[in-house]
C-alpha cells in the first residue's frame, strides 16, 4: 500500500510543467548568449587530423577494433565498448587509421587517454546506413538496440551511455519524458541553436524516446530568455501533429539546467538523494541527445558530430560550429578567426562548471558543448583567499541546500564522517557557493578534493572488509587443519597401542640393541 | 601548433565580492545615522569615531605582525574599523580619549586577535569592548550629553576636543551639567520610585516618540540598515527576530501593565535596539549562520534585551543580550541544521 504521501509525491510528478516551483538558491548571471549567436550554426571544416578519444563516456575506455593503417568509412565503428553495453565510438569521417595513441583528452577521469588518430581521405563517405525501418511500429528492444549501436551518450555534459539510462528509467516506470533545453551556463547557445534551426529533428527524437522509454508525454523545457526558440518548437510540435509533447518556458536562473533542478522547477519534488529522476517517474534528456536519437533511428547514422559552441572575449569571431567529433579545439579556434591578443583561459564547458584546458590540442568530445576563452581581466586571478567570515552567503545561494562553509570545515579537519553527514555527495557542484564567497575560498576544489577522498575512504573500507574476511578465514583454515593433524596422531597412537603385535617386535628390538651395546663394551 | 593555457578551478569568473567591499557597504550604510547623531550631539561623535579607528588599526596592525600575519591584506579588509566605528557609536561623544583606547585594546587585541583574528573570534569586539567600559568607567559612558545643555553652554567643537583629550568638560563644567539621564535612565529610575509612564513622559529627555533626538538617529540607522538588506549584505532574519520579539515582548507587558511599561515603540525607538538588530546583532562572525539559526539568534537577542532593560541592572541590554547570545551561537547553529536536499 502507498502511504497518502508517496501516493501525493506521484501525483505532482505526474503534474510535471503544470505549475512551475522554484528550487532555493541559485544566480542570476550574465547570460553572453548573444555573441555567439548572431550568425547560423557552420559546419566546420575537417583538420588534418582527427583524434578521436577511446575514451567518452562515463566508465572505462573502450577497446580499439580497427589498426594503424586501416582505411575506415564515416559512420564505422572504430572503438567497442563492452561495459554498459553501448555501441562505443565510431569514425567521424572517411579516411585512413593513422596511428593508436596517448593524447590529451577532456575528461574528468584523466588529462591523457588513448586516441584513434584519422587522417581524412577528404570524401566524406558515409558506411552504408542502417536505419530502423518504420519505428513508429518498431518495438522500444529495437529503438533501444539501435541507440546502443549508435554510441550515443548524454550530450548535456553528463556522457552517460543514452541506452542504457532510458532502458535503466523504463524499468522503472516513466510517465514523462523531460527534454532539457535549458542551458543555464552563460555563454553556452549551442542548444538554443539547435532548437532554433533543428526544431523537427527534436521533435521527431523526443518522439521515439517517448516510445522508447514508454512514457505518455514529452516536456521540452526552454528558458524564458529563449525567444525565436519557443516558436519553433511550437511549429515543430503543431507539424509532427504529436499530442502529448507541451512546451515549458522556465525562468533562467543558473543552475536551472540541472537535470535535479529542472525536475524540481518542473513539479516541485525533489530526487531522492543517491537517486535518480526515475524515482519520481521522469527521465531527463538533453535536447542534443534527441536529435541523436532520431538521426539514429531514423537515418541510421551513428553519432559523429555535435554543434560546439566557440565563444568568449578571447576569440575574434564567437559562433556556433557543427564539428566533427575528434577536431582539436585550436582547429575549431582557427576557423573562429583565432585568439584575441589577451586570451587567458581555454575552459571546456561554461565558465561556472567547465574543465580548465592546459593545451589547445584537445579534441572535442561528444560531451563538448563549448569552447570559452577568457581574457586576462575576466578571469579570477590566483589570489590569497581570506578567513571564512561566516556571512552565509554560501548556504543562500546552494541549490543542494548545504551548508558549505561548514563542509569547508569539516574536509579542511578531515572530519570525514561529519562532512558526509552534512551532505557532500550531495554537492552539484555548481560553483554557486564558489562565486558569491567574499573571503574568495575555493570551495568546490575542497568539495571535490572532499567527494574524492570519502570515495576512497568507502572503497579503503571494502577493501579492507575482503582483507579481514580473507585472514579470518584463514585463521579457521589453521585452527581446523591444527585439529585434524591432532586428531591423526592421537588415532595413529591409538592403532599402535591396539596393535600387540607391533609393540612385542618394537621390544625385541630394543632389546636387541641393548644386548648389542653390552657386548661392545 | 598547439598553444598553452594556464588553467584554474571553476568557477572561471572572477569573485564578485570581497570582504573589504562587505566591510565598506556596512560603513557606507551607517553615514545616515552618524550624520543624524553628530547633527544633534556635535562634532564629539565623529572624534569618537576618529579616536576609535585610529587605536583600532594601530592595534590591530601591531598584532597582525606579532602573529606574523600579512598587515596590509587584513588592514584592507576594514573589520577593525567596522568594529571602531560601532562602538565609538556606543559611547558617549564626549567620553575622555582613554576609555576609546581601553575599549580597543579589548576590542582588538584581545577580542579578535587573541581568538584568532578575522572570523575565529566568538564575541562581537565592539560590544566586548562597550561592556568592557561599561563596567570599568561607569561615570563616563553613563554620562550622556543632552544636546539642549550643550546648546546653552555653548559647546563647540573646540569644547568638545578639549573635553575629550582633558577628561573634563571644557569651561571648568562639571558633567552633571551638561549630561542628563537618557530615556531609558529615565524609564529605569521612574518606575523603580514607583512613577507612572505617564509622568515619567514628562521628563526633557523625551522627543515625540522616543529620545530627543534619538529618535531621529534610530530612524536614519533603520534606513541604512534596510539599505544594507536591499544590498543583501545581511540577511532579513536577524533585524526582524530582533525586532520581531523585542516588539512581541514589550507588547505582552505594555498591555499587561500599561502604567509602568513603555510602549512597543518607545522600546524600539529607545537605546541601541535598532543600531543593534541591523549593525551589532548582525555581524555574522559571532552570531549563527544558518537562516534558522538567525531566527533563534535574533529572538534571544531581543528578549534578553528587553529582559535586562525591566529585570537588569543596566538602563539597556543590547551588548550582555548580544554576548550572551554569541555564546549560544554554537549550540543553536547545531540545531538548526537545513534538511539537505533529497532528504527527508
Amino acid at each position: 500500500m502507498m502511504s497518502w504521501r508517496q501516493r501525493s509525491k506521484a501525483e505532482r510528478a505526474r503534474q510535471a510543467g503544470e505549475r512551475l516551483h522554484r528550487f532555493h538558491g541559485g544566480l542570476r548571471l550574465q547570460h553572453y548568449k548573444k555573441i555567439s549567436c548572431e550568425v547560423p550554426v557552420q559546419r566546420a571544416a575537417l583538420p588534418p587530423r582527427l583524434f578521436v578519444p577511446l575514451l567518452q563516456h562515463t566508465g572505462r575506455a573502450a577497446e580499439a577494433t580497427v589498426s594503424e593503417g586501416q582505411h575506415v568509412l564515416k559512420g564505422e565503428q572504430i572503438g567497442c565498448f563492452k561495459q554498459l553495453g553501448s555501441g562505443g565510438v565510431h569514425a567521424p569521417t572517411s579516411g585512413t587509421v593513422s596511428a593508436i595513441v596517448r593524447h590529451p583528452i577532456s575528461h574528468p577521469a584523466g588529462e591523457d587517454g588513448r586516441c584513434i588518430v584519422i587522417r581524412p581521405d577528404g570524401l566524406d563517405q558515409w558506411l552504408e546506413p542502417e536505419p530502423v525501418k518504420d519505428w513508429q511500429s518498431a518495438d522500444p528492444e529495437t529503438l533501444l538496440q539501435c541507440i546502443r549501436h549508435s554510441g550515443i551518450v548524454g550530450l548535456g555534459g553528463a556522457m552517460f551511455p543514452t541506452a542504457y539510462k532510458v532502458q535503466a528509467a523504463s524499468e522503472r516506470g516513466i510517465h514523462t519524458l523531460v527534454l532539457n533545453g535549458s542551458e543555464c551556463e552563460p555563454y553556452i547557445s549551442c542548444d538554443e541553436m539547435l532548437m532554433r534551426e533543428q526544431p523537427d529533428s527534436i521533435v521527431l527524437g523526443a518522439r521515439i524516446l517517448q516510445k522508447a522509454v514508454g512514457a505518455e508525454r514529452t516536456l521540452i523545457a526552454i528558458e524564458d530568455q529563449m525567444g525565436a526558440v519557443h516558436q519553433a518548437l511550437q511549429g515543430a510540435v503543431d507539424r509532427s501533429g504529436a499530442a502529448h509533447i507541451s512546451i515549458v518556458k522556465v525562468t533562467t536562473i543558473y543552475p536551472e539546467g540541472g537535470e535535479k533542478q529542472l525536475i524540481q522547477v518542473l513539479t516541485g519534488l525533489e530526487v531522492p538523494s543517491g537517486g535518480r529522476p526515475a524515482d519520481l517517474g521522469l527521465l531527463c534528456q538533453n535536447v542534443a541527445t534527441a536529435t541523436a536519437v532520431a538521426r539514429a533511428v531514423t537515418e541510421g547514422k551513428p553519432l559523429v558530430e555535435r554543434i560546439v559552441t566557440v565563444t568568449g572575449s578571447g576569440v575574434r569571431s564567437p559562433r556556433n560550429l557543427l564539428a566533427a567529433i575528434g577536431t582539436p579545439v585550436s582547429n575549431l579556434v582557427d576557423q573562429c578567426g583565432g585568439y584575441q591578443p589577451g586570451a587567458a583561459r581555454l575552459v571546456l564547458g561554461g565558465p561556472m562548471m567547465g574543465y580548465p584546458l592546459a593545451s589547445d590540442s584537445n579534441p572535442v568530445t561528444k560531451a563538448a558543448n563549448c569552447i570559452l576563452v577568457l581574457n586576462e581581466d575576466e578571469i579570477r586571478q590566483p589570489q590569497a583567499e581570506m578567513p571564512c567570515i561566516r556571512c552565509g552567503e554560501c548556504a543562500r545561494v546552494c541549490p543542494a541546500l548545504l551548508l558549505p562553509q561548514q563542509l569547508d570545515r569539516f574536509i579542511r579537519a578531515q572530519k570525514w564522517e561529519e562532512a558526509r553527514s552534512g551532505g557532500l555527495k550531495d554537492c552539484i557542484e555548481c560553483g554557486c557557493c564558489d562565486f558569491v564567497c567574499p573571503s574568495h575560498i575555493p570551495l568546490v576544489e575542497w568539495f571535490r578534493f572532499g567527494k574524492s577522498t570519502l570515495q576512497e575512504l568507502a572503497s579503503g573500507k571494502q577493501r579492507a572488509n575482503v582483507a579481514r574476511e580473507r585472514f579470518e578465514a584463514r585463521a579457521e583454515r589453521l585452527e581446523k587443519n591444527k585439529l585434524l593433524r591432532k586428531q591423526r596422531i592421537a588415532e595413529k597412537k591409538k592403532a599402535l597401542r591396539a596393535d600387540t603385535g607391533k609393540q612385542e617386535k618394537i621390544a625385541e628390538a630394543i632389546e636387541r640393541v641393548r644386548k648389542r651395546r653390552e657386548n661392545s663394551e | 601548433m598547439s598553444r598553452h593555457f594556464e588553467t584554474g578551478g571553476a568557477p572561471h569568473f572572477p569573485p564578485h565580492s570581497t570582504v573589504g567591499g562587505v566591510m565598506r557597504q556596512v560603513l557606507y550604510a551607517l553615514v545616515p545615522g552618524i550624520a543624524a547623531y553628530t547633527w544633534f550631539f556635535g562634532v564629539g561623535v565623529l572624534l569618537q569615531i576618529l579616536l576609535a579607528t585610529v587605536f583600532a588599526l594601530a592595534l590591530e596592525a601591531a598584532m597582525l605582525k606579532l602573529r606574523g600575519q600579512p598587515v596590509k591584506r587584513f588592514l584592507g579588509d576594514y573589520s577593525a574599523v567596522v568594529t571602531a566605528v560601532l562602538f565609538a557609536l556606543c559611547i558617549p561623544p564626549l567620553a575622555p580619549w582613554w576609555v576609546s583606547l581601553t575599549g580597543m585594546i579589548f576590542a582588538i587585541v584581545v577580542a579578535k586577535q587573541l581568538y584568532g583574528g578575522l572570523g575565529s573570534n566568538l564575541f562581537n569586539p565592539a560590544m566586548i569592548a562597550y561592556v568592557v567600559v561599561l563596567i570599568s568607567f561607569p561615570q563616563y559612558i553613563t554620562a550622556w550629553p543632552q544636546p539642549a545643555e550643550l546648546a546653552s553652554h555653548g559647546f563647540g567643537p573646540l569644547e568638545a576636543l578639549h573635553t575629550v583629550f582633558s577628561g573634563q568638560p571644557a569651561g571648568g563644567l562639571g558633567w552633571d551639567a551638561i549630561s542628563g539621564a537618557t530615556v531609558l535612565d529615565a524609564i529605569r529610575n521612574g518606575t523603580a520610585a514607583g512613577q507612572p509612564m505617564e509622568s515619567i513622559r514628562q521628563s526633557a529627555a523625551f522627543g515625540q516618540l522616543a529620545g530627543h533626538g534619538w529618535e531621529w538617529i534610530a530612524g536614519w540607522y533603520t534606513l541604512g540598515g534596510l539599505w544594507l538588506l536591499w544590498k543583501r549584505i545581511i540577511s532579513w532574519h536577524i533585524p526582524v527576530a530582533v525586532l520581531g520579539s523585542a516588539f512581541l515582548f514589550s507588547s505582552a507587558l505594555y498591555i499587561a501593565d500599561p502604567a509602568s511599561n513603555p510602549s512597543p515603540l518607545l522600546d524600539l525607538l529607545s537605546g541601541a535596539l535598532l543600531i543593534g538588530a541591523f549593525f551589532i546583532a548582525t555581524d555574522p562572525v559571532s552570531g549563527c549562520t544558518s537562516s534558522r539559526g538567525r531566527l533563534v539568534f535574533g529572538a534571544g537577542v531581543g528578549i534578553l534585551t528587553l529582559v535586562i532593560r525591566r529585570w537588569g541592572g543596566y538602563p539597556d541590554g543590547v551588548a550582555f543580550a548580544v554576548l550572551l547570545m554569541n555564546m549560544a551561537a554554537p549550540l543553536i547553529d547545531r540545531f538548526t541544521q537545513p534538511r539537505i536536499f533529497g532528504h527527508d
